[in-house]
């Protein structure tokens, strides 16, 4: 089970004066229950290569293979792909629109159609795990906070079980709290589910901690694709196109520079203390 | 996809008609359909329109493949006022079937008509492809300021106006992707009979008001905040003035009007 993008490209408005060149010849490999972090600055192509994912939008050349089958044959089935790659947009909860939570998290399923005792069975269990409790699926969706609105729609997508789950920044505009609760219930799906997980983000910082490869873009081309150590190892070629590191690897690198023996690789706040402490002890034996 | 939708859409140049004050072309535009239903199926009236029309589209420098290209939007109303003129204007019998009869004035009528609505979409498009939203309303709302003294709210039918064209392509956006959403959940827009493909609109619909809604508060909010309340006392940062080109524009607008009506008497058929 695995995604394959071979030489995929796409321009918008061939042929006019507007004509642009969203991606440039785009090779890529998604292995079943990956868990993967796409990251590029605003306009670098990172929508637009979600969407080429589950056939929303098609390449102007190239093709994309889903489990060995090419998603572009003539009698290939869309909605059956949809629903295996479920593609979780930015601003989910801009979709709600069902008198109430469960009809509208039953939507998917239904357009799937699935007999009425599954859908509801796949949507319950789909609203338990983004953590929306029994007293709130009866309510209109449009009476719940931003953050509960956002987990209800994500709950609209999970509800389909898709192998294959990618969310175009599902952390944007929430506060730090909601957006740690939303990341930490995405990585317990990827382990229970075993799910396979693309999320999209222009944070390193977030996706640092969750994901085992970060994909960078830049001006439609895949410019890393890499653990994200090695990727963070860059930070000065991530600079110039506009995006950072986390900044433990800054800390890390700083520390070198003063002269202090530590390994510049750690990418999260745990194995920066790690790393830390493993010098001091050094040196006070040392000392 | 939807996107494409050329009628009215301004393009950008620096043209005689571009730089016009947006009062001459509204006026200008006005007269222009008026002309063309001042006389009844004469055909040599109708070369000086075209002269006419043909020199505004030069002077305008827009493409005339762009032009036409917007006529496409109203091809349907075109083919049944065309239908109607042929085969319901009583008259010399051409060719009959059952209660079907063609005649020649109906013929005649279906022609004139479809080249009277060709030349008014091409004439008024002209109007919205040289002037921006925002100084079309800025126009109109000086247009009818007299009307203000019977207390018709000019200023608010304006702000109205300019608010809901820079709208159009925003809510533009939004629709293509609620529509995107609601696909990856397996909505299907395209397929079933009518009544299955209204409901299908339900899902695109809802979010769509919603977030028309949402828009309009922040709108609203964001005015008031930089203390918007309504037009009295509200000054312009570039007022419109009319320059010498306006009054040139005015005087051809007047030498046209004449000579159609000159060329109406003279005109044999």
């Amino acid at each position: 089970m695995s995604i394959t993008l071979d030489h995929i490209s796409y321009s918008y408005s061939i042929g006019t004066a507007y004509e642009k060149h969203a991606l440039k010849d785009i090779n890529l490999t998604i292995k079943d229950g990956e868990f993967i972090g796409l990251i590029g600055h605003t306009g670098s192509g990172k929508s637009t290569l979600i969407q080429h994912l589950n056939g929303l939008m098609k390449a102007t050349s190239g093709s994309i293979y889903y489990n060995g089958k090419d998603i572009y044959d003539e009698d290939y089935d869309m909605k059956e792909l949809r629903s295996k790659v479920g593609l979780v947009f930015q601003y989910p909860e801009h979709q709600l629109f069902e008198t109430t939570v469960i009809k509208d998290v039953s939507f998917g399923p239904r357009n799937q159609g699935l007999p009425q005792l599954e859908i509801d069975l796949h949507s319950y269990e789909a609203l338990k795990q983004v953590g929306i409790g029994e007293d709130l699926i009866d309510c209109s969706p449009f009476e719940l906070s931003g953050g509960q609105k956002r987990r209800v729609a994500i709950a609209g997508v999970l509800a389909m079980r898709p192998e294959v789950l990618i969310l175009d920044e599902p952390t944007a505009g929430l506060d730090p709290a909601g957006r740690d609760e939303i990341l930490d219930q995405i990585a317990k799906l990827h382990k229970e589910r075993k799910i396979t997980v693309i999320l999209v983000s222009h944070s390193m910082e977030d996706v640092a901690k969750y994901v085992d490869r970060i994909l960078v873009m830049n001006k439609g081309e895949l410019v890393y694709s890499d653990v994200p150590r090695k990727v963070f190892a860059n930070y000065k070629v991530l600079e110039s196109i506009g995006l950072a590191a986390p900044q433990v690897t800054y800390v890390m690198h700083g520390l070198r520079e003063q002269g202090i023996a530590v390994d510049t690789n750690a990418t999260t706040i745990d194995e920066a203390k790690r790393e830390i402490l493993k010098w001091a002890h050094r040196e006070i034996i040392e000392g | 996809m939807i996107r494409d939708i050329t009628i009215g859409q301004y393009y950008p140049k620096d043209s005689f008609i571009h730089k016009l004050d947006p009062r001459t072309k509204i006026i200008g535009t006005f007269v222009f359909i008026i002309s063309l239903f001042l006389f009844r199926n004469k055909f040599l009236p109708y070369v000086v329109v075209i002269g006419f029309l043909g020199l505004v589209i030069g002077a305008s420098q827009v493409p005339i493949k762009h032009i036409v290209k917007g006529l496409k939007s109203i091809i349907f109303l075109m083919v049944f006022a065309i239908v109607f003129n042929v085969f319901l204007t009583s008259g010399e019998v051409l060719w009959q079937w059952g209660i079907l009869k063609i005649t020649k004035e109906g013929l005649e009528n279906a022609g004139f008509m479809a080249l009277r609505l060709t030349l008014l979409i091409m004439g008024s498009s002209i109007m919205t492809f040289t002037t921006t939203p925002n100084h079309l309303t800025d126009g109109l709302e000086k247009i009818m300021n007299p009307l203000k003294r019977i207390k018709v709210p000019v200023h608010e039918i304006s702000m109205m106006m300019s608010i809901a064209l820079r709208f159009i392509p925003i809510l533009l956006e939004e629709t293509d992707k609620i529509m995107k959403a609601q696909m990856a959940r397996g909505a299907d827009f395209e397929s079933g009979n009518l009544i299955k493909k209204a409901k299908s609109l339900v899902p695109l619909l809802v979010p769509l008001f919603v977030s028309a809604f949402r828009r309009a508060n922040d709108l609203a909010m964001a005015m008031e905040a930089r203390c918007y309340r309504g037009g009295e006392g509200r000054t312009k940062m570039k007022p419109l003035k009319y320059r010498k080109e306006d009054f040139i524009s005015y005087l051809i607008l007047v030498l046209y009007l004449v000579s159609l009506v000159v060329v109406k008497k003279v005109s044999p058929v």
